[in-house]
């Protein structure tokens, strides 16, 4: 082990918490065309990580979270759609001071163009240590390495923050693996759905439920700073908006009064929450502050304005609207000026969500019920997903992928790439729908 | 009206499988005008139901589901507008509400599958609506009725067929048991 590395280890343990080394000035060369999406997917090793000195932990040896901590690793990148991964299984096993001085010359018979090395450590306090190097095996060198130090348990994170490391140092993108999602779990007859608020991590690990189904729930969305998620209960039969405290657990009320309250969806800076509420037969949009208070009322029209979703800046509110006699996409500023309309292809547009890139706004296409983008401008319509209902975009923060529902009544959560349109269904224990994705986490 | 309640829940409790078969047969009536022979099978529920002695008291649920031709109006799709068999429907359950003018009723407004889930909870409170005005128009006090959308959220026929979604755009009127 590099001293310089040792030291930053010693400082990262202190911390107690997942954090990464500080990345370096320079910024990373693009290596992989993303927006394309054509080029073939880059190949990179990825050896299972070795231990210093084998010790138990809360998760087990530290000798098998080296091997676990690879396929992780490989898995993450494979999903990605912009990688071959080679291993952990049929590679030479790599030992703890190779991790450092890589067999280069062995790696290049591989056909893999990078290379990634780790270990597992236990440190004295309980926590563990997982060293992530990637290496570019033609010129010989290190491209970039981190470290972090998580409790046994996080050992996923940790895994999921290495794999973002590599992502981001490769293709140039935002990282996006160490995430979660907050969905509806669905289980039993169409007629008497029970569904459960779920929180799991991006790729389906570390599941549990928040709500125990007494009541239908619907539509959760992450606070982007993650201290609360919004959704929608039938609690008491009465149809409203509750925030929910990640922390405490508690749930509240966004709303006071009778009328159904849905469709929330947080500003960008977590203070807000835009939400719709229909009185007599009219829906709107309105604005609330997340504490609570008075309803701003942001739309007027007669028709059935929802599914309100602002701009990464907090500018703007892209949302749909059937004021024109079929649901359309419409675009207005934050305080409900300048309203228009943006689509204006065939069929109809529901549950616009703004990337949080900015560069794209996905939505379902309901002749069909499709995933697509378009720009901001309602230019550059594509579709996404093929045959089988669709609905509900919900897009990774990197804005490279999006996840979504598919089945009109029994549904699944499926993941597309954007670029690549490679779709893949997202393991959930039950049934499930109504995806939200996370921001990276802290 | 307590006690009244829960004896047309003991009646309803008793009366077991004809009288199942005959709330069925109200719930579930489908939107097109009954055949002829629809209405033959509806009228022998109707007997089998008085066969086992289940007169249902005075209103009760059992009570306003035997006295209106449905419980429910149907809607085209993506459309909350009544027609003349809703109206007369509905007239049918005013002029039952007006009879028994202590009760207090619930509207569900309800939508298909083929919309997507936040829209399809406005469309189901538009639908509850439409039925509420209506009534209202009928001369039924707005306190005495709520309304509450399902969205798509609680099919009557689960299945994905046209004639399903056709029996699933509906508005419901919910007497207390």
């Amino acid at each position: 082990m590099k001293p310089l590395f040792a030291l930053f280890a010693l400082l990262l343990a202190s911390a107690g918490q997942a954090q990464t080394e500080p990345q370096s000035a320079e910024p990373p060369p693009l290596e992989v065309d993303v927006t394309g999406g054509q080029r073939a997917a880059l190949p990179i090793a990825v050896p299972s990580m070795p231990t210093p000195q084998e010790a138990a932990t809360a998760a087990g040896g530290t000798g098998a979270l080296g091997r676990q901590v690879a396929d992780i690793v490989a898995t993450d990148l494979r999903n990605s759609g912009l990688f071959t991964p080679i291993g952990p299984g049929g590679l030479h096993a790599v030992s703890f001071p190779q991790v450092t001085a890589p067999d280069f010359p062995y790696f290049a018979t591989t056909g893999a163009q990078n290379l990634v090395q780790g270990f597992v450590q236990a440190n004295a306090n309980g926590s563990i240590t997982v060293g992530c190097y990637l290496y570019d095996i033609a010129a010989q060198n290190e491209l970039t390495r981190q470290g972090y130090v998580v409790q046994p348990r996080d050992w996923r994170r940790a895994a999921h923050r290495c794999a973002d490391a590599i992502f981001s140092r490769l293709t140039g993108e935002g990282a996006y693996f160490d995430t979660r999602i907050v969905y509806v779990s669905e289980t039993g007859p169409a007629r008497r759905r029970i569904k459960r608020l779920a929180i799991m991590d991006y790729d389906g690990a570390n599941h549990r439920f928040l709500t125990n189904g007494q009541w239908t729930v619907l539509t959760p969305r992450f606070a982007p700073n993650q201290q609360t998620i919004t959704f929608m209960t039938y609690q008491d039969e009465r149809p409203r908006v509750m925030v929910y405290e990640l922390d405490s657990g508690r749930t509240r009320p966004l709303v006071a009064g009778p009328n159904m309250t849905f469709a929330p969806r947080y500003s960008p800076d977590s203070r807000y929450i835009i939400f719709s509420m229909a009185i007599g037969g009219n829906t709107d949009i309105y604005r609330i502050p997340v504490a609570g208070g008075t309803p701003q009322r942001l739309t007027n029209s007669p028709g059935i304005d929802t599914g309100g979703s602002y701009s990464p800046d907090g500018s703007r509110i892209v949302f749909e609207s059937d004021r024109g006699g079929s649901q359309q996409i419409y675009m207005m500023d934050s305080d409900g000026s300048n309203q228009r309309r943006i689509s204006f292809g065939g069929g109809g547009y529901a549950t616009p969500v703004w990337s949080p890139r900015g560069d794209l706004i996905a939505f379902t296409k309901t002749g069909g019920f499709r995933i697509g983008v378009m720009a901001p401008d309602g230019s550059g319509e594509r579709i996404l997903t093929g045959g089988g209902y669709a609905e509900g975009p919900t897009w990774a923060p990197n804005g490279r992928a999006i996840m979504f529902t598919r089945g009109a009544s029994q549904g699944e959560l499926w993941y597309v790439d954007v670029a690549s349109g490679a779709t893949r269904r997202v393991p959930t224990p039950l049934g499930g729908s109504d995806p939200a994705w996370s921001p990276l986490r802290p | 009206m307590k006690r009244l309640t829960s004896l047309a829940a003991i009646a309803l409790a008793l009366s077991l499988s004809a009288g199942c078969a005959h709330r069925r047969t109200a719930n579930e009536l489908p939107p097109e005008p009954p055949s002829a022979t629809a209405t033959a099978e509806a009228d022998d529920a109707g007997d089998q139901a008085s066969t086992v002695g289940t007169a249902p008291l005075p209103g009760s649920r059992g009570d306003f589901l035997q006295s209106v031709p449905s419980d429910r109006v149907f809607f085209d799709f993506d459309s909350y507008a009544l027609d003349d068999r809703d109206r007369t429907t509905l007239d049918a359950q005013a002029a039952w509400l007006t009879r028994n003018s202590g009760v207090r009723v619930l509207i569900e407004g309800h939508a298909d599958e083929r919309g997507t889930r936040e829209y399809n909870l406005a469309l189901g409170d538009r639908r509850a609506n439409a039925a509420r005005d209506y009534l209202e128009s009928r001369g039924i006090a707005a306190s005495r009725m709520q309304t509450i959308s399902w969205g798509k959220e609680r099919p009557a026929n689960p299945a994905s067929t046209e004639e399903a979604y056709a029996e699933n755009r509906r508005a419901v009127t919910v007497v207390p048991e």
